[in-house]
């Protein structure tokens, strides 16, 4: 039981590579934490940091009100299960899980009562004798759970724990990872580059970009609103539709909100916003779209046009849509035909506006 | 599951390009050690003129020479010091090397060149060294007190081949050593420390075991070493002496057939080594692999 506190948490490697810019973020008793970035935004660097594998060049750890900056990672009483499992390929299940507790000279009889429990919560009863070689993945990654749990640290830490599994498992072990996270009321730190994961997993996201924060918040807040282009184009598949506009447009578009004059701006529509209408919404926005491709899933349809009024300016952020696309989703499994022109209406209360350099939301 | 390419283009190709290897296999294995073994049932005069079949009669002889177990009991020495010596020193240098450090490929370079060196050269290297009168670190270690002189003390002569042999395969040792130790994942490393393991029980209870099948590897390369391949160090740094107190059993058939004369006890010699050699690794692969299995 223990909540955990970065504080203006920093880390340069030699040679001058700021891996990690400054992090504030606080993770109450008993929360789960989702880090979600893209591959090489420093998420993983700084669970690594909060583990005790990677020193911090400034600022300060706090674990349950203990600042273990210095404190070897044994003694942070953290557990951490890793992408790979890491888990010791010449011990059985049951080693694996015991070898912590027996390195903390606990009783053997403890030891048992813990790890049969732990297998017991796991289903890996009947798989102590084996090594993890005889395993399936997801057994494997049960283990490392078992490892985790048996220790009963204050925080759990998950390095992308479930991106070695393949897709129909991930998601099985998700809604484990968070039954059982509720269920032993443990504070978890979880990695992931997955929004979906990241989503579902979290009390409290912290989206990542570069080595900085780029929204901290309720994973809804952070879907509805925002922050920043990045978050809007990172959080939520297929990404938010951002098209640049010139400051004449805004003006047009959003008469009489003063907060959105005079200047240039990223106009954002999520595709699930779109209506296909040829009548449009006052005071909302509506595109003349060509239909370039189509993608049924099912449930759902994704049609994917080109503007027909092009416009110019502000260069695409990472993962966000080349300029002139844009995707509508709709529902069922009933769409327009390819080369067909259709208009896209989306309601006022609907619309993403951001600053020019996407750095900034404009509440509307 | 790891599938194999098949050509059905001919039925001979397969054969040709194993030829070159078995053809090499039989040539400088098969044949020498069939010979080994016709010879040793058979008596020759010193000029090789003239051979008659004996039967068992040399290796009766050679039982019955008590300096052929004091050859034994100098092997058993000298091999259990230089395989065990190198392995753990070898060890020692691999984990050293492993750690993150600046000069971690120049000391790996450095630690390799030995190998390069042969054994004979540097048999010589060390006689040089040590030698009684001419020796640079004989001095010195007159001056601290010690009668060092391996020319005529036989422990003496057994540390300075030993300490040669063990050079030598030191540098073998350590290449694999640290193959072996960086394909351990680190992530393993990192969840000992986090399972409490300080680094001393992290090598003895997850390091070491992992590595158990180099180990093993190297056990069964370093008796062969230490068998065979350090002839050419015993030859140049003492020559079996002084009084036999280095004379391994490679060498004993060597000074016995070569310098002795008698090819038939000589050639009984070889298959007895040849018998213990195979005998020892089929010991190892049948009791010490099944307990490196992970």
């Amino acid at each position: 039981m223990a909540n955990v506190v970065l504080r203006d948490v920093r880390k340069t490697y030699t040679g001058g590579f700021e891996a990690i810019k400054g992090i504030d973020f606080e993770v109450g008793d008993g929360q789960f934490c989702v880090l979600v970035g893209p591959s090489g935004c420093g998420k993983s660097t700084l669970l690594r940091m909060v583990a005790g594998l990677e020193t911090i060049t400034s600022g300060d750890i706090d674990i349950g009100g203990r600042i273990v900056n210095q404190i070897e990672p044994a003694d942070r009483d953290i557990a951490m299960v890793f992408q790979n499992y890491a888990l010791y390929p010449h011990m059985t299940v049951y080693n694996n899980m015991a070898y912590g507790l027996r390195n903390r000279r606990m009783p053997e009889p403890e030891i048992d009562t813990r790890v049969q429990e732990a297998a017991r919560i796991l289903e890996l009863s009947t798989m102590l004798d084996r090594k993890p070689r005889q395993l399936s993945g997801g057994q494997r990654q049960r283990v490392a759970m078992g490892r985790a749990i048996v220790r009963q640290p204050k925080v759990f830490l998950f390095d992308e724990p479930l991106s070695n599994l393949d897709a129909k498992l991930r998601i099985a072990m998700r809604v484990e990872i968070r039954k059982l996270q509720r269920r032993l009321n443990t504070t978890s730190i979880y990695v992931t580059h997955d929004q979906l994961e990241a989503m579902t997993l979290a009390d409290i996201l912290v989206v990542m970009n570069s080595g900085r924060v780029e929204q901290i918040g309720n994973p809804l807040d952070i879907y509805q609103k925002p922050a920043t282009t990045f978050v809007a184009s990172f959080i939520g598949a297929p990404p938010m539709n951002l098209m640049p506009l010139r400051a004449d447009e805004i003006r047009s578009q959003f008469a009489g909100d003063s907060r959105a004059a005079g200047e240039s701006g990223i106009l954002g529509i999520r595709p699930e916003d779109f209506v296909i209408s040829a009548e449009t919404i006052a005071g909302g926005i509506a595109l003349d779209l060509t239909v370039e491709a189509i993608e049924r899933v099912g449930a759902e349809t994704f049609v994917y046009g080109t503007r027909q009024h092009e416009i110019q300016g502000v260069a695409a952020n990472p993962g966000e849509l080349p300029p002139g696309e844009v995707i509508v989703r709709i529902p069922g499994a009933v769409a327009p035909a390819i080369g067909e022109r259709i208009k896209a209406v989306a309601p006022r209360e609907n619309l993403h506006l951001f600053s020019a350099d996407g750095r900034q939301r404009i509440e509307l | 599951m790891e599938k194999s390419a098949v050509f059905n283009s001919s039925r001979l190709l397969p054969y040709a390009l194993l030829a070159p290897q078995l053809i090499i296999t039989f040539v400088f294995f098969y044949w020498p050690a069939s010979q080994a073994v016709l010879q040793s049932f058979k008596r020759e005069d010193a000029f090789g003129l003239v051979s008659e079949f004996v039967g068992l009669e040399n290796y009766h002889a050679l039982f019955a020479q008590p300096e052929y177990y004091r050859a034994m009991l100098t092997t058993l020495v000298f091999s259990t010091l230089v395989a065990g010596l190198s392995l753990l020193i070898a060890l020692l240098f691999a984990t050293q090397a492993d750690k993150n450090l600046k000069a971690a490929p120049a000391y790996k370079t450095f630690m390799i060149w030995p190998y390069a060196v042969a054994p004979a050269v540097a048999g010589v290297l060390w006689f040089f060294i040590f030698h009684p009168s001419l020796g640079t670190l004989a001095r010195p270690l007159r001056g601290l007190g010690l009668d060092w002189n391996p020319l005529l003390n036989g422990n003496h002569a057994m540390t300075l081949v030993v300490m040669s042999a063990v050079w030598k395969q030191i540098a073998y040792n350590f290449l694999f050593f640290l193959a072996g130790l960086q394909s351990i994942p680190k992530s393993v490393i990192e969840a000992g420390a986090i399972d409490g393991a300080g680094p001393m029980r992290r090598f003895w209870t997850i390091v070491f075991p992992l590595l158990s099948p180099t180990t093993f590897f190297l056990l069964v390369v370093n008796v062969v070493y230490v068998f065979f391949d350090t002839f050419g160090i015993i030859d140049a740094v003492t020559g079996g002496g002084p009084a036999g107190a280095t004379t391994t059993m490679v060498y004993k058939v060597y000074a016995d057939g070569r310098l002795g004369g008698n090819l038939g006890g000589s050639a009984a010699q070889s298959v007895v080594l040849m018998v213990i050699v195979i005998a020892l690794t089929a010991v190892q692969f049948k009791y010490v692999e099944r307990k490196v299995q992970y």
